[in-house]
């Protein structure tokens, strides 16, 4: 006998719950579970050594790579873009260092998700009670925090020795201003990064072969990010259009906070925009969730 | 088998192998967006740097064609597989070559191809016997380089499982070095991929006749035609590794 696991799930919309103080029970003993979730896929991470060292050693290469073109294009065209030659140097190598963070070439949760729908495991993820969308977005920040601390650090330490980049400055005030906006911004771009990659998983209920949706997914994160170039270079329409995608929050937007290239007005609008695209695609996120648990078929044996 | 395998899904197959394209096509967006800020790079101008692109992408499209399977070799040897291949009365290399023949890996071989073609059309080359004898030379040896990487990288991963990634950043970032003029870079890099991992010997140097440029590196005149020289070279070496690597692999027993 077969059967939808959407019938077997609670109904979505929870009665209002007339004990509060349950309600901050649940809430602490949710939180703890999700701290729980993205703590083990930090450490489960942490455990491939030789993978991480593999892994910074090529962020570092590319990074040299891509400085030397870079370099000898603002040699010729200083300013270009609206960056000074050492502004664009550090655009590469943090560039390189969000890399793996925001997972722009994809990757990370969406392996394990994409794996799990072609076994058929997860309908016992299905049948769970935790909510899908923050279990996973959990365990992709755990492993985000753990590149940003492993990817992220070295290749920028390696570029700040061998090129003159530039970190954030000002008063005190200032930079730790600018440092949080960067981290908060960065979070958000992690956020909207992983939403795109979960709903780009999702696509395997319907496709069953989600490689192809992946490589679509490879392309426009690569592009429209900002990651191969800044998106201020592209032909004027490409690049306002660029800039209000959700891809600019990934690498973009957080570049451009951390070289105080966005300040005031603009650093606020930035951020805003990316929190936009966060609710817009958590949202969308739970529509996709929701039609591709109702077309889940378990066979039952 | 694996050709039979891929096009069971014909499909998906054209859906991998254009968006294969389309992802090592992003290189040449990218060099596209640069030349609309400058009429040249390091003194190369755009039909030169697509010459390089799409010599490097040839060759390293190529050579990921025949031997590219291998950079799979850390998983097989965690996770056991590759003590099957061994017992069986055939040569290793070219069994796991051959493993997951993935023919979808000739976008790039087509895209690139594609580029090289528009710049031959864009560049005023005087044809003549020798230039286009270097430039098939070029093809050859160069995809013979990129395959020894390959190889060498996949002996290496015997004893680090783990480190695929180190070689793609030979490969793939050294097919990424390529795509621009030598100029650009500094000279102890230069010096690094012309006597440390001979990649200069792909596509720079014979560029440098074919295109009839002057040689700003300050290497002997002759190392323009050495390619096969280096190409064979370092296949034995590349070969000899391998032996080695094979040799005193122990299984882990699972």
């Amino acid at each position: 006998m077969s059967r939808t696991v959407a019938e077997a799930r609670p109904p979505d919309p929870e009665p209002p719950d007339p004990d509060p103080g349950r309600r901050r029970h649940e809430l602490r003993s949710a939180s703890r579970l999700y701290t729980a979730v993205a703590r083990g896929s930090f450490r489960r991470y942490a455990t491939y050594r030789a993978a991480t060292w593999a892994g910074t050693f090529t962020n570092t290469v590319f990074g040299f790579f891509i400085a030397y073109t870079y370099r000898a294009l603002w040699e010729i065209r200083p300013h270009l873009g609206g960056y000074d030659l050492s502004a664009a140097l550090t655009y590469v190598w943090l560039g390189q260092a969000l890399l793996m963070p925001v997972a722009a070439m994809g990757g990370g949760v969406q392996d394990d998700l994409e794996a799990r729908i072609v076994s058929g495991d997860i309908a016992v993820d299905l049948y769970r009670p935790v909510d899908q969308q923050g279990w996973w977005l959990a365990s992709d920040l755990g492993r985000a925090a753990y590149h940003l601390l492993s990817r992220g650090v070295l290749p920028l330490l390696v570029g700040g020795l061998c090129f003159h980049l530039r970190m954030p400055s000002g008063g005190l005030a200032e930079e730790v201003l600018t440092w949080s906006c960067f981290l908060l911004s960065l979070l958000l771009g992690i956020t909207v990064s992983f939403m795109i990659r979960y709903m780009t998983a999702l696509t395997g209920f319907w496709l069953l072969d989600p490689r192809g949706m992946r490589q679509v997914a490879l392309v426009l994160g690569m592009f429209c990010s900002g990651f191969l170039l800044p998106l201020t270079l592209f032909p004027s329409g490409l690049a306002t259009l660029f800039q209000r995608l959700p891809w600019a929050g990934m690498v973009q937007i957080p570049e451009d906070v951390f070289l105080q290239r966005r300040t005031g007005g603009s650093l606020l609008s930035g951020l805003a925009l990316q929190l936009a695209w966060v609710l817009v695609l958590v949202l969308a996120g739970r529509l996709v969730q929701r039609a591709a648990a109702a077309k889940v078929v378990v066979q039952g044996g | 088998m694996w050709l039979r395998a891929s096009m069971a899904y014909r499909t998906s197959f054209w859906i991998t192998a254009v968006g294969n394209a389309v992802t090592s096509a992003l290189d040449f967006v990218v060099i596209a967006i640069m030349f609309l800020h400058t009429t040249a790079l390091g003194g190369w101008t755009l039909p030169q740097v697509a010459f390089l692109y799409g010599t490097s992408g040839l060759t390293l499209g190529l050579a990921d064609l025949l031997v590219g399977s291998l950079d799979q070799l850390g998983q097989r040897v965690r996770d056991g597989s590759v003590d099957v291949v061994l017992v069986r009365p055939a040569a290793a290399l070219a069994q796991l070559g051959a493993d997951r023949f993935a023919l979808r890996r000739a976008g790039r071989v087509v895209q690139s191809g594609l580029i090289l073609g528009w710049a031959l059309s864009r560049l005023p080359i005087d044809w003549t016997a020798g230039r286009l004898l270097v430039l098939l030379v070029l093809v050859v040896c160069g995809t013979v380089i990129f395959g020894s990487v390959f190889v060498a990288g996949a002996a290496f991963q015997f004893f680090a499982t783990d480190a695929a990634e180190v070689q793609n950043s030979v490969t793939y970032g050294g097919a990424t070095m390529l795509q621009y003029p030598p100029t650009i870079y500094a000279r102890d890099l230069v010096r690094g991929v012309v006597f440390g991992v001979p990649l200069a010997f792909v596509n720079w140097l014979p560029a440098l006749y074919v295109l009839g440029l002057p040689d700003t590196l300050g290497l002997p005149g002759w190392f323009r035609f050495a390619s096969p020289l280096v190409a064979l070279a370092f296949a034995t070496a590349a070969g000899l590794l391998w032996r080695a690597a094979l040799r005193s692999y122990r299984s882990t027993g699972s």
